[in-house]
């Protein structure tokens, strides 16, 4: 007996160790140390006392033993009257009214006004996740829905600052958000986003987050609009240690609207746990807890759902779960909601398709906060969920969907021009301000480059001077809209214009505010109205339009002109002359080749990109080498492949025949067995290479031999055949199928290679 | 006067003959031709108390309180100069102030000089809070 070596693993392990997956890390659920998504022994339990029209007690915790959190809820958030109204009713109710499209989502945002925390967390932690995508489109403050995209690079290097902007702008984004490798770069990047992003159209908001201090002043010399990086903790300790309190953010809150910036705060799951101060409790309870501080402190909106903690989050069970259940308490508590989906939580691309389509679907005031609308090295926030690299795959979920992420297509034309009138716009900018002179070779470099490892343009340490001198010497965004003007870019200038002017109104300070065409549209003027099929966002059929009009769209025009261009050399290679009709052979000598109706009529090559003369030339050698004669003929009575090598078979004196469609599909057949029981079949014309044709041919005669060949195979790697090949394919089938006469006799041909040219 | 309601929104439609910037430029007067001219400076792109009021107003209407009180917050702080918005921001940080009286003094500033009594009790309200929490503690 041989001896076997004992086998100790199952190779498919090793296989699943070298997935992408693989490196992402997961942790188990241990709620005493924090890794818990929706329930920890540790959370408290929902309730509220109520004494002389005053909270006296909110989940559980008496006012005297209130930490700042509670005691900012308490007294910001929680509507004693409600209170009493909506803390008394079942939470399994309230869990129903969310995703019952009858409850109109007014009276559930009149409810959460009375509800604690941990009321809040109950109620949406019983909902799965498919529940919490239909509530959160219920819920959600603003009916259209938006996207936000992060507008970096590696260097801090302005001109692509501005070339990225102006893509980032075409793309439909509503918001894009810059920041800095090099602090001190701050001034430059806002003044190149700002001028980048009036390239085109004007009204997308734009944020430069940097310091505090700096962000706002930033803001008051008019080259930003909103703000976002203004953090919230659920835990005391968090809060402080994160150097602010709920009053100073609170106070934050009110000055940015005093300068007439819109913004909002950010929390997300995982902050306290990353920040070590988690209390032991769960992730949506502490993430309740902020958000009903958001909405004490007045503030309009959120970014919320994870953020920089969604790593973290996704590697606990139910971890993306939860982040979609905050984002449902985010809007069900009637704030903006910039919805996360931003560091990216996942090395594997399943996850992070998977991760966005409740979002698509359901849609968000700004599905991602941001898309990363430059290459994951450019992207100075960290990777985003959504990078540069897959911008052509969120294009096509939208398509796939016919749901509005926010994105519309654009043209390879309309890129390139819009990235060199930004490049050219923002040197015409530092120019004309005295600030730096860009060469003609650092503009080309950029207007091309995909990210900057690509360029040859400034560097983080060149830009330094650039922003100390926007910055010291005082240049506003007026200084920047004349100098627009003055080179010639008045619509740059005007656009530019237009975007400042929002803060004159304030229009845009209101609740889930955006532009669109000119208009300040928010959840005032287009309130979410959703109540059941037919209400709420639908796609208008002009944006319908815009979504498919993806780039490489096949139509049969498209197919028949690109197959015409083979028409002619393939005429020089071979001529199918018909000579009567087909007779059944006499002699066990032959193989019958059956070719379908379009073959070298209409189509000149098979799905691999083969000749057909060559298709046939290397089949007929593979029989003519065992001996045997090859006798062609074309059926007109069908297309189908089977239905062809049959027929052929019947024909042959040998009893063995070969059908092939023009786009390569190829069966042996048998006159003695039944159709679609075949000896071969090729089914996957697209890799069946030359080799295997002559090998068909070959195994065609040795059957007519009398002989058992081992079948041909053609060896699949697993590729999506179907994704790459059917449109194309349907498309050469129905050209077929068009010239197929019911009952036509099958023809003899004539075939002739032809010398010459065209080999 | 009436309060503004939904109806009003947006005001940048409803009102650009009316919404005006610091000194009194309308928003339908602030054009490119009247930048380029010189005609028009960062005041003039500067969001006003009265602004504040009726986005309050509006946001009380949709149903949005706490929203339209951060506006009315807001329209105190319009004309407080930045170095003290900045400074006061600094104070309500945890352990910045080293009693309940540095507060006390920066709530009774704001309130006596820039008349903003919202955001003076906003501040009396984080000096009890932060007695009680012991926030008063040097942190560096």
């Amino acid at each position: 007996m041989t001896d076997i070596a004992l086998p100790n693993r199952w190779r498919r392990f090793a296989e699943w160790d070298e997935r992408p997956l693989r490196l992402d890390k997961f942790a188990a659920e241990d709620p005493a140390h924090g890794f818990s998504a929706f329930k920890s022994p540790a959370d408290l339990k929902p309730g509220v006392g109520v004494q002389a029209g005053k909270i006296a007690s909110m989940d559980g915790v008496l006012v005297h033993d209130f930490d700042m959190i509670d005691a900012f809820i308490a007294a910001h958030h929680l509507d004693p009257v409600i209170a009493e109204e909506a803390m008394a009713m079942d939470s399994a109710l309230l869990a129903r009214m969310l995703v019952d499209m009858n409850v109109p989502r007014a009276e559930l945002v009149r409810l959460a006004r009375g509800c604690t925390p941990a009321k809040l967390a109950d109620v949406v932690g019983r909902l799965n996740a498919l529940e919490i995508a239909f509530a959160y489109s219920k819920m959600r403050a603003r009916k259209t829905p938006g996207n936000q995209a992060h507008v970096t690079n590696a260097k801090d290097d302005p001109l692509q600052l501005a070339a990225d902007a102006a893509i980032a702008v075409a793309y439909g984004f509503d918001e894009i958000e810059t920041t800095m490798r090099v602090a001190r770069n701050a001034w430059s990047n806002a003044v190149a986003c700002a001028v980048g992003a009036a390239v085109g159209r004007w009204g997308v908001l734009f944020q430069c987050s940097s310091e505090e201090a700096e962000e706002l002043l930033i803001g008051m010399a008019g080259f930003t609009s909103y703000a976002e990086t203004v953090s919230v903790y659920g835990t005391e300790k968090s809060f402080t240690d994160g150097d602010d309190t709920p009053w100073s953010k609170g106070f934050l809150a009110a000055a940015y609207a005093s300068r007439g910036i819109k913004m909002r705060c950010t929390s997300g799951a995982g902050s306290e746990l990353l920040m070590g101060f988690h209390e032991a409790k769960s992730l949506l309870y502490l993430e309740a807890r902020c958000l009903c501080l958001q909405r004490g402190m007045g503030v309009q909106g959120t970014q919320n759902g994870g953020i920089d903690g969604a790593p973290l989050t996704a590697t606990v069970p139910g971890g993306v779960r939860e982040l979609m259940a905050e984002n449902l308490i985010a809007v069900w508590l009637d704030l903006e909601c910039a919805s996360g989906n931003d560091a990216r939580s996942s090395e594997s691309e399943i996850r992070v398709g998977a991760k966005i389509l409740p979002y698509l679907i359901a849609g968000s005031d700004l599905i991602c906060s941001g898309f990363g609308s430059i290459p994951a090295y450019d992207n100075s926030f960290n990777p985003s969920l959504f990078n540069a690299e897959e911008m052509e795959d969120y294009l096509v979920l939208q398509r796939d969907f016919e749901a509005d992420g926010g994105l519309t297509p654009l043209a390879e034309t309309r890129a390139i021009d819009l990235r060199a009138r930004a490049v050219a716009a923002i040197s015409a900018v530092f120019d004309e301000l005295g600030l730096a002179q860009p060469t003609a070779d650092m503009q080309a470099s950029v207007i091309v480059a995909s990210g900057s490892n690509e360029t040859r343009s400034f560097t983080a340490g060149a830009v330094g001077p650039i922003s100390d001198g926007i910055k010291n010497q005082g240049i506003t965004v007026i200084d920047v809209i004349k100098a627009l003007a003055k080179r010639g870019f008045e619509p740059e200038a005007e656009n530019l214009l237009s975007v400042v002017k929002l803060r004159v109104s304030g229009d845009y300070l209101q609740t889930s505010a955006m532009v669109r065409g000119g208009r300040v549209l928010s959840a005032i003027n287009d309130a979410n109205d959703y109540a059941g099929p037919g209400s709420g966002y639908r796609l208008s059929e002009a944006r319908r339009g815009q979504i498919n009009d993806i780039r490489d769209v096949l139509t049969q025009g498209e197919v028949l002109r690109s197959e015409a261009q083979f028409e002619t050399a393939e005429a020089a290679r071979v001529a199918y002359p018909t000579a009567g009709a087909a007779g059944v052979g006499t002699t066990l000598d032959e193989v019958v080749i059956g070719i379908s109706p379009a073959f070298g009529v209409k189509l000149f090559q098979t799905t691999a990109g083969h000749k057909l003369s060559d298709v046939l030339r290397v089949m007929i050698e593979g029989i003519t080498a065992r001996g045997l004669r090859a006798r062609v003929v074309r059926l007109c009575h069908t297309a189908d492949t089977s239905f062809l090598g049959l027929s052929a078979a019947r024909l042959s004196g040998s009893g063995i025949g070969i059908g092939i469609q023009a786009k390569g599909t190829a069966v042996i057949h048998s006159s003695a067995r039944l159709p679609h029981n075949n000896l071969e079949l090729f089914s996957n014309a697209p890799i069946t290479r030359l080799e295997h044709y002559a090998g068909l041919g070959r195994n065609a005669a040795a059957y007519a031999l009398g002989e058992a060949p081992e079948p041909v195979v053609v060896p699949s790697l697993g590729q999506a055949m179907g994704a790459r090949y059917h449109a194309r394919v349907a498309m050469i089938y129905a050209i077929e199928t068009e010239l197929v006469i019911d009952g036509a006799d099958p023809q003899e041909i004539d075939l002739r290679f032809l010398k010459g040219k065209g080999k | 006067m009436t309060r503004l309601t939904v109806a009003d929104y947006p005001l940048a439609e409803t009102q650009a003959d009316k919404v005006a910037g610091k000194r009194g430029i309308a928003l339908h007067d602030i054009t490119l031709a009247s930048v380029l001219a010189g005609n028009v400076t960062m005041e003039d792109l500067q969001i006003t108390p009265a602004a504040l009021h009726k986005q309050a107003e509006i946001s009380a209407d949709a149903g949005r309180p706490t929203l339209a009180l951060n506006f009315q917050r807001a329209a105190e702080l319009v004309d407080v100069p930045q170095e003290v918005i900045m400074s006061t921001y600094e104070l309500l940080r945890p352990g910045r102030a080293r009693s309940a009286q540095d507060l006390l003094d920066r709530a009774t500033l704001l309130r006596d000089t820039y008349n903003a009594p919202l955001i003076a009790d906003f501040i009396l309200e984080a000096a009890a809070s932060y007695e009680k929490r012991g926030l008063f503690t040097r942190r560096f």
